[in-house]
This record gives C-alpha cells, sequence and structure tokens, in this order.
C-alpha cells in the first residue's frame, strides 16, 4: 500500500444498481397524481388547494413529530409523507372542514405508519386509515357532498372549509348526492361522459376517471406500479356487475358506471396498489385483486354504504400477510412443491 | 407452447444491465511485459490449497510445478516467470487476509521461454490419466469460480454426460475475456471442445453464446469443422446467463433440480478460458500460468484485454493501462455483479481473475438505505424464484433458520435481487450472512 494509492471502497456484489431509488418511486407516483390533483383544483376551486394542503400539513407534520431526530430529514427526504397526505386529500369531500382534513392527515401517518416502525413496515395503507378514522369520527361531515365549482370561479371557499374545530359545522345549503349514492338511494344513473371527465360530485380525486388512468398508465410505463393489482381488481368488478346485471339490469350498475363511479379507480391504481401494504408475490397479488375487487361490489350492492373502496382495500391489507405466506413462489429446481 | 419456449433460447426473471462492453471488446489481446515480483496463493481455487514443492532461494522456469495438489479438491500452481522464490510466506490475498504464498522475483536476464513439456497424446490417455492430467496442469474454472476443472470431469459410475456445454455468455458487464478468446482463439477452442468432449464421452458440444457477440458467433461457427458434433447456440442477453444452471435452461430447456448438478441432467458446463486452456495443455504442454484479464471501467487510463501472468500485482497491470485517473473509489476483481472489490493494489491476479474494473465515484454501489417497500422487483429478478426481499427482511431480524423454510440454500449469490433494489438494500450481503451462519454456528452442548 503506497501513500499514492487512492482510498478504495469495498462493498459487498453486486457492485452495480439500476437507477431507480425508492424516494424516486414515491415521486413518480406524485407526478402521476397531478393530473388528477389539477382537475381536482379545477373542479372544486381553491378549496380542492386548501383540504391537500391541510392533509399533507398533517401528514409530514406527524412525520417530522415521531420520527427521530437522526432520521428525520431521511424520513420525509423519501416523500412517503406527503404522498400519503394528498392520496387521503383526494379521498375527501372538497366541503370538509380544514381541521379535520388536517387530523386525517395526522393519524394517517402517526397510527398508520409512525406506530408501525415507519415507511414499510405498516400493515395497513396510511391515507385510507386516516380517511377510516374521519369517516369513523366525522360521519356527517364526511358523507356532506358539494357539487363542483359553479359560480363564483376558482377561489370560491365551500364555507364548510372553514368551520373550526369542535364547533357546529355549517350544514352546507349546495349538498348533493355522489354518483353511487344517488343510484342507492335515488336510483339514479348519472351519465357514463359524466363519470369520465369528473363533472360530477364526489371527493376531491375520485372524479375524473380518465386522468386517474392516465397517471396509472405513466406508472406502468416507469415500472412503479404492479399492473396485476388495478387490472385484476377492475377486472373483477366488471365481471361481477356484468353478472349482476344477468340477473336486474335495471336494478344494478353497469359494468362502466362500476368502474368509473367512486373512488374505483383512485383505490385500485394508487391505493391498492400501494407496495407496503398488497402482496409481493406474483400469485398473491392476483388474490389480493380480485379479493378487492368482490369486496367493493359486494359492499355497495348489498352493504349499507353507497361506497367500499376503502374498507375493501384495508380488509385485503389485513390479509396481505397471510396471502403473501401461502403464495411463495416455486423455486427453481423445485418442481411443483411450493410449500 | 414447449416448443414455442425453445425458440426464445431464455430462462426466466434475470436483470438487464447495461453491458458497458463497447470500451474493450473490440481491443485486441496483447501481453503485459515481465515485472519484478510473483505472488503465487497457495489456495487461489475453491477446495483444498496447494502444498508448495519448492523452497526459498529455488531457482523456477516459467511453466516449472512449484505447487502439487493438496487433495483431491485442489490443483497444482506452476511458476509463471523465470526467476527464484524469494520467500514462501503469508501475503495479502483478495480478500484482504494473509494467506500462504510463494513469492517469486522474475529474472530480468531470462528469456522467459515457457517451460512447456510435450504435448500430451491425450487420445491415448485413460480417463483416470486424463483427469489427473488436468489437475496437474492447474486448470480451474476460468470464468470467475476457480473450481477445479478436473472435479467436475470425474463423473461418478453409472452417470452418462450427454452433452458438453461451452459457457461463451459472458453475462457480467464490462468483461470481454471470452469474446476476445472467442474471436481470437477460435481454432483452440473447438480443439479443446472436442479433447473434452471425448474424454467424456458426450454426444455433442454447444457453445452457448449471448447474442451480444455476433462477431463471436459468426467466427466460432466458420470453424467448425464440418462432421464433429458441435453446434453454436446464441443465446438472450440478460444477466445472469452465464450462470451453469440458467443456461442449462436456456439451451436445453431443462431446470436442475435443485441441490443436484448439470451431471445429473447428463450436461457438463465448462468457461470458454477452461476449454482454451485445455488445449494449451494437451496440444502445447503449456500449464495454466497466465489468463486474460479485461482491464476496464471509467477510472483506467487505457482501458484493454491482457494477457497477464498470475501472481501479477494488480498495480503492475494498472500501471501498464496507464495509471488509475483521480476519482478511482473502487477496483473490482471480476465482473461487477459477483466479483470482489480490493482494498489494496499489490494483490496478486489469479487463476479466476477474469478482469480488473476501476470505478469513481459514480458507479460505486455508495447510496442511502431506505427501508423495504416490498414492491416485489427482487422477487422478478430472482432467477431461482426465490423471495429475496423476504429472506432480507428476516436475516436482518437474525431469523436465519426460518430462511431455510424459503429455500435460502437455493441462493447463487448472482446479486440481481440487490441490482434491483431501489431501496439499496444489501440483499445478497444478508442472505450470505444468514448462510455463513446456519453452516458455521455450532450449537452450544445440551
Amino acid at each position: 500500500m503506497k501513500k499514492s494509492d487512492p482510498d478504495l471502497l469495498l462493498f459487498h456484489a453486486p457492485l452495480l444498481r439500476q437507477g431507480m431509488t425508492t424516494p424516486k418511486v414515491m415521486r413518480d407516483v406524485l407526478i402521476a397524481l397531478a393530473p388528477a390533483t389539477a382537475a381536482s383544483m379545477w373542479f372544486f376551486g381553491l378549496s380542492a388547494i386548501l383540504i391537500l394542503g391541510a392533509c399533507i400539513g398533517g401528514a409530514v407534520a406527524a412525520e417530522w413529530l415521531f420520527a427521530d431526530r437522526q432520521a428525520r430529514s431521511d424520513s420525509l427526504r423519501d416523500a412517503s409523507g406527503i404522498l400519503t397526505g394528498l392520496l387521503l386529500g383526494l379521498t375527501l369531500p372538497p366541503g370538509l372542514p380544514l381541521w379535520m382534513a388536517f387530523l386525517g392527515g395526522f393519524v394517517g401517518i402517526a397510527l398508520g405508519k409512525v406506530i408501525w416502525g415507519g415507511l414499510g413496515h405498516n400493515l395497513f395503507n396510511p391515507a385510507l386509515l386516516g380517511r377510516a378514522f374521519l369517516l369513523a369520527t366525522f360521519p356527517i361531515a364526511m358523507t356532506t357532498w358539494v357539487p363542483a365549482v359553479t359560480e363564483g370561479g376558482f377561489l370560491q371557499i365551500y364555507p364548510g372549509n372553514l368551520a373550526l374545530p369542535f364547533m357546529q359545522a355549517q350544514i352546507d345549503a349546495m349538498s348533493s348526492a355522489t354518483p353511487l349514492g344517488m343510484l342507492k338511494f335515488e336510483s339514479e344513473v348519472t351519465p357514463l361522459t359524466d363519470l369520465m371527465l369528473g363533472n360530477v360530485s364526489g371527493s376531491l380525486g375520485e372524479t375524473s376517471g380518465l386522468l386517474l388512468l392516465l397517471g396509472g398508465v405513466y406508472l406502468w410505463l416507469r415500472r412503479d406500479l404492479d399492473w396485476r393489482i388495478p387490472v385484476s381488481i377492475l377486472l373483477t368488478v366488471v365481471v361481477f356487475s356484468a353478472v349482476l346485471g344477468l340477473f336486474d339490469a335495471a336494478r344494478f350498475p353497469t359494468p362502466l358506471f362500476s368502474v368509473f363511479s367512486g373512488g374505483l379507480l383512485l383505490g385500485a391504481i394508487y391505493m391498492a396498489t400501494d407496495p407496503v401494504t398488497s402482496p409481493v408475490t406474483p400469485k398473491g397479488t392476483w388474490i389480493f385483486g380480485i379479493g378487492t375487487g368482490v369486496l367493493v361490489m359486494l359492499i355497495r350492492v348489498f352493504g349499507g354504504l353507497p361506497e367500499g373502496v376503502m374498507y375493501a382495500i384495508l380488509l385485503m391489507n389485513a390479509a396481505t400477510p397471510l396471502i403473501d405466506r401461502y403464495t411463495q413462489p416455486r423455486v427453481f429446481g423445485r418442481g411443483g412443491d411450493t410449500k | 407452447m414447449k416448443a414455442f419456449r425453445r425458440l426464445r433460447r431464455n430462462f426466466e426473471h434475470g436483470v438487464h444491465p447495461a453491458h458497458h462492453k463497447q470500451q474493450t471488446e473490440n481491443l485486441p489481446i496483447q501481453r503485459v511485459p515481465f515485472g519484478k515480483d510473483y505472488v503465487m496463493p497457495l489456495g487461489q481455487h475453491i477446495g483444498v490449497p496447494a502444498r508448495a514443492i519448492v523452497t526459498a532461494g529455488e531457482r523456477v522456469r516459467r511453466g516449472q510445478m512449484i505447487a502439487e495438489p493438496g487433495g483431491f479438491v485442489s490443483t497444482s500452481l506452476h511458476s509463471p516467470v523465470t526467476g527464484t522464490v524469494k520467500e514462501i510466506g503469508n501475503f495479502r490475498g483478495v480478500d484482504g487476509r494473509f494467506a500462504p504464498a510463494i513469492a517469486i522475483e522474475a529474472d530480468p536476464f531470462a528469456t522467459q521461454q515457457v517451460d512447456a513439456g510435450a504435448a500430451v497424446d491425450w487420445q491415448a490417455l485413460s480417463t483416470e490419466k486424463f483427469i489427473e492430467a488436468v489437475q496437474m496442469a492447474g486448470i480451474v474454472g476460468m470464468g470467475g469460480a476457480a473450481f477445479p476443472a478436473h472435479v467436475k470431469l470425474s463423473v461418478p459410475d453409472g452417470v452418462r454426460i450427454r452433452s458438453l456445454l461451452i459457457n461463451g455468455a459472458e453475462c457480467e458487464p464490462y468483461l470481454t475475456t471470452d469474446h476476445r478468446l472467442m474471436l481470437e482463439r477460435p481454432e483452440a477452442l473447438l480443439e479443446g471442445a472436442e479433447i473434452m468432449r471425448q474424454k467424456l464421452g458426450a454426444e455433442e458440444s454447444v457453445i452457448g453464446i449471448e447474442a451480444n457477440k455476433p462477431d463471436a458467433i459468426a467466427i466460432v461457427q466458420k470453424h467448425i469443422q464440418p462432421g464433429t458434433p458441435v453446434r453454436v447456440v446464441p443465446l438472450k442477453v440478460k444477466y445472469p446467463q452465464g450462470a451453469e444452471k440458467m443456461m442449462i435452461k436456456s439451451v436445453f430447456d431443462v431446470e436442475v433440480p435443485a441441490g443436484q448438478l448439470p451431471r445429473d441432467v447428463e450436461v457438463n458446463v465448462n468457461n470458454v478460458g477452461t476449454i482454451v486452456a485445455i488445449a494449451d495443455y494437451f496440444l502445447r504442454g503449456i500449464p495454466l500460468i497466465e489468463r486474460v484479464v479485461t482491464v476496464a471501467g471509467p477510472g483506467v487510463t487505457y482501458p484493454a484485454n491482457l494477457i497477464v501472468p498470475l501472481g501479477t500485482p494488480v498495480r503492475d497491470v494498472v500501471k501498464f493501462c496507464g495509471g488509475l485517473k483521480p476519482g478511482t473509489r473502487e477496483i473490482i476483481m471480476g465482473g461487477p455483479m459477483m466479483g470482489r472489490p480490493i482494498a489494496s493494489l499489490d494483490v496478486p491476479i489469479l487463476k479466476g481473475c477474469s478482469g480488473v474494473l476501476v470505478f469513481t465515484e459514480e458507479q460505486t454501489a455508495r447510496r442511502k438505505e431506505y427501508p423495504c417497500i416490498s414492491c416485489g422487483r427482487c422477487l422478478e429478478a430472482c432467477p431461482y424464484f426465490l423471495n429475496p426481499s423476504r429472506l432480507a427482511r428476516l436475516s436482518k431480524s437474525r431469523m436465519f433458520d426460518e430462511m431455510k423454510a424459503y429455500n435460502v440454500f437455493d441462493c447463487v449469490e448472482c446479486g440481481c435481487c440487490t441490482f434491483s433494489c431501489p431501496s439499496n438494500i444489501p440483499i445478497v450481503q444478508l442472505i450470505r450472512t444468514a448462510k455463513d451462519d446456519l453452516t458455521h454456528r455450532k450449537e452450544p452442548d445440551a
């Protein structure tokens, strides 16, 4: 060893890496969600920005508060907290009080992620856990839907947004039902073009089906998304509704209505595919997707709620470790015994 | 369906690292001038170290045997230069540990003529004598593992070898040694193939070459003597195409059962370099005293394919290539996927060393490690269909025994999982830790 020799690094083979990193994966999802986010701002104006901001703020605050000091900047750098906040915000009704949105983001990260041990260790999707918490805590505010902005333009804020904590929230004068609610409680079918373009009432991100699909295609092209999950969920929903339609076409939704209404696309493309909370084995992802699709339809058609994507995904999240255990891939040179 | 799959010449999964071969693939092999100091470690192959048969101060000729096999899974060593044995002692090895080696000082006035024996009449040799001759020639697997070649040739009674598979895949990025050998010495390759095939009693020789070397495929094909049962099979460019079980799957569409060897599916796999070494010994009497090494990577001034005498310090090789560029951070012996980084420039080139790669900061794997997000990329990369994500998690929790149920011992450490991991988790290292613990752990006495 001579003095002039370079200081050499000693790593363990393999010494090459592909270019993708976990923060880049998270950033890709944020990029994929950008069109749908922009659409939510187009439809719901300033309220959308405020709600999304409050959710992200809550999520990042929880991340920062609970992370240990050394890992603090790291856990913020991977952008997974921002993603959780954004996803949660997109599932909320536009007229929700901002403090609730903030609390939802905070609880989603605190109980949905940090308490399990941080990124990669949680059992449930943090965004959906935050939403489940809000739905259980503030059922009225969470099911009060407002129509998309018609008058007042971009700067209009829904009055409900500014309600103070623990004060009686103002009953929104302009409340209107979501397409799924209208079908369930009033048997009224929304036209498909409105569903695809997003010109309906509903939560921030679930209104524009086409833009959500666009983001999904981007993620698939970037190989950030396990295509099996959205494909199996959507196929299951389509088949399920088609079979129901054979029995009573008037009472049950059509396959396309089922796909484009409610939070199904948002859930199938961005939430069920959360790699942490979905199975890792190829066979397992099919089971996971089919199970989610069946649960969505069961809740929508036979349950008491108009929408079931959230509970369907959370229930399948709970089953993920079990699915993983029983779908281990067949090992090379080991014939049929899959163990 | 099966016929369709055969057309694809492929195995499932694997990864596609950029192959970076353009740096050296068109550079002819050249000879490194002789230097002064040579170190021949006694244990440069897998198995029992060789036993030195020379003493300090003894004069040795180039090609003279200086160490004999220490057991059956062991081979002999030959002096790479004409000179004087300086010392038999402990020298720094590639893994950083000190190990017994023979240090030889080259004689600056010697002609360095190879002390070649007479060509061996291989056709007259019995199988046992042939295997013994391979062992005495010091020939090992030249692809990187350095497993003594004669051990593979010793087929137990009742096992038949149907095909000799010659591995010219060279799927590791940067390396071009086998590529150049096939281009420059196709006759030697085919001669060696014929010797091996006849001695194994195999029906045919198959040379598997990745499709990114069309020139090698064409040249080897052109040199095949009409009537000899040799065929060239182009293979899909994918890592680890050169792993012997993957290659058998690609060429013959058979999976070697887990825990078994290629001979259990009637195949014997040998690297191109090994086959050429066989030809050199049996037709020209030259034992294994030198090998082709690719010197490449962004940190080396003049990349090259070189014939390097064994035991040459990496320092001399790098110096011949114009030295290191500033900013060098990592030097790898072998390929970047399964090779080994070295800590010092004073370690010698060994029989299994196919490359010396010099990386700057940009190519190194020095990145932040993130938690596993179970994205499943490693599962889609693993050519053995293991669950590396699970194995890494279990290993991190030190749950080594549970890893046996996940077939940890089927892992060949090809590195596909770590390569594909976006969280930069050292999965292979974690698996090795577990394997090591499971193999060497001493249970407390009950």
